[in-house]
């Protein structure tokens, strides 16, 4: 039983990573965008938020796999699950850490990008330089309930048959006609959460060397 | 030499272009419809001190604001030495130069604000030299000797490791003095260098301030302190309400002050 959890688990992770690979930079890219002065573009990447935010993971998720087909006829085989639930989780979560940047963005005061601009670093090496390390100390109690919950979030992948965890905990449930799968499942989850817990404060406490 | 008989020779040296750092004309800048800066002239000289003094809301910090960039204006023009970073084109309407320009421009005059704005994740001699190495480029090794020999000059030496968190306000705002002075610019505008400060750790950077003035760096000041403007400035401009009322030597503005905005303006500073 452990075993064939721990080798679902192993596909738990693979989404979890490659969200976080995903999203974690995207959710930047979306962060300026929504806070572009370009107005059309501030609206669009609202609207995204908007709907990312608004309706449920697993829906998004039902959309990228099954529509494809049911909207161009498009047929891309059963390999295709996985990646569709690696595109939902990331353009979903992408959209959770953009608000989060923002957040963290518009909290850096004004002072700090003038100094910048008078000492004469270009817009982009203010950002990378001043902003950007600032930010990171800003939002990493946000960021944690963020990844965390994406931990818990993977097993929502069972829907459209990702064999991750959760799909494993409930095969071995109805066949062993008991719930210890489940019990075994969760632990999986949150002992690897706890060592997110413990990482995510060691990150934070590295960054107490200064505050504002 | 006194101060009036130096501010006499700004008068009659004023011809001399190629000693003129910056020079300001007829600036006029609005926020909306609200006009802030009238007609607004101003040219320094190497080696001049010059202090604007003011009511709030008179203009004073927008005006440094025009001639750093962080603001633009809309109508006059704006140089450094040879360097014409705004110019008046034909309709009058300000002219600004393209980036380069305005980066090779930056590294002429430094800026130290109210608020000092370090940099808090950085540490002290961090701040002091990466803009050195990573906007003038210059050699690493160099650029730290020479922060350690300024931040040393503003007695901070030893304090190279810290962050600006752990020091006092006033050691902050000499951080911030070492930062400007590290690109080596030929000016120096202070915002009201000392009015987030106690009035003790005040002193301690008006010292600083006054040690600069010594050597001849050429400094352009808001500041709310009438006596250290008096002893430091070769100049005095009185600004009000976007206009320069009255301008000229300390014992002239400060001492005998002509008109009636500036008298009342330094009346609630008599004693």
């Amino acid at each position: 039983m452990v075993g064939m959890l721990a080798q679902g688990f192993g596909v738990s992770l693979q989404i979890f990573f490659l969200t976080l690979l995903g999203a974690l930079p995207l959710g930047v890219v979306v962060a300026l965008a929504r806070m572009s002065r370009f107005k059309p573009l501030a609206l669009i990447t609202r609207f995204y938020i908007s709907v990312m935010r608004g309706t449920p993971l697993m829906l998004q998720m039902f959309a990228i796999f099954f529509g494809p087909y049911y909207l161009f006829g498009i047929s891309l085989g059963t390999d295709y699950k996985f990646t569709a639930c690696i595109i939902a989780f990331i353009i979903n979560y992408a959209a959770y850490f953009a608000e989060i940047y923002r957040s963290g963005i518009q909290s850096i005061p004004q002072g700090q990008y003038e100094a910048a601009h008078v000492l004469g670093y270009s817009r982009f090496q203010t950002f990378m330089l001043i902003v950007l390390p600032q930010v990171i100390k800003r939002i990493l109690p946000a960021m944690g309930n963020e990844i965390i919950t994406l931990v818990k979030d993977t097993s929502l992948a069972f829907v459209i048959g990702v064999a991750e965890m959760f799909s494993e905990a409930k095969a071995l449930v109805a066949s062993m006609k008991n719930l210890w799968a489940f019990a075994v499942a969760g632990l999986f989850y949150w002992v690897f959460n706890f060592i997110i817990e413990v990482i995510l404060n060691r990150i934070e406490k590295k960054l107490d060397y200064y505050h504002e | 030499m006194n101060k009036e008989a130096s501010a006499d020779m700004a008068q009659t040296a004023s011809g001399s272009k190629a000693d003129v750092v910056v020079s300001l004309e007829s600036i006029e800048k609005s926020f909306g419809d609200t006009e802030v800066l009238h007609d607004i002239s101003l040219s320094v000289r190497r080696g001049e001190v010059v202090a604007i003094i003011g009511p709030s809301g008179s203009g004073k910090s927008t005006f440094l604001r025009c001639a750093t960039l962080l603001e633009t204006f809309e109508r006059g023009s704006l140089s450094y030495g040879d360097l014409e970073v705004v110019q008046s084109g034909v309709d009058g309407r300000a002219v600004y130069a393209g980036k380069t320009v305005q980066r090779e421009a930056k590294s002429r005059f430094g800026l130290v604000f109210q608020n000092f704005n370090l940099f808090p994740h950085y540490s002290v001699l961090r701040n002091v030299a990466d803009a050195p190495i990573r906007v003038q480029k210059r050699d690493k090794a160099e650029a730290e000797r020479q922060a350690r020999a300024v931040l040393a000059k503003m007695g901070l030496a030893g304090k190279e490791d810290m962050v600006p968190c752990e020091l006092s306000g006033g050691q902050q705002q000499r951080v911030a003095i070492a930062r400007a002075l590290a690109l080596n610019p030929d000016i120096l505008y202070f915002d009201e260098p000392t009015s987030a400060l106690d009035p003790e750790l005040t002193q301690e950077v008006l010292r600083v301030i006054r040690d600069l003035a010594a050597e001849r760096m050429t400094m352009v000041i808001v500041t709310h302190e009438m006596s250290f403007a008096r002893d430091v400035a070769d100049r005095i401009v009185f600004m009000a309400d976007g206009y320069v009322v009255e301008e000229g030597a300390p014992g002239q503005v400060i001492n005998n002050p002509q008109h009636e905005r500036t008298k009342a303006f330094l009346a609630k500073y008599e004693g």
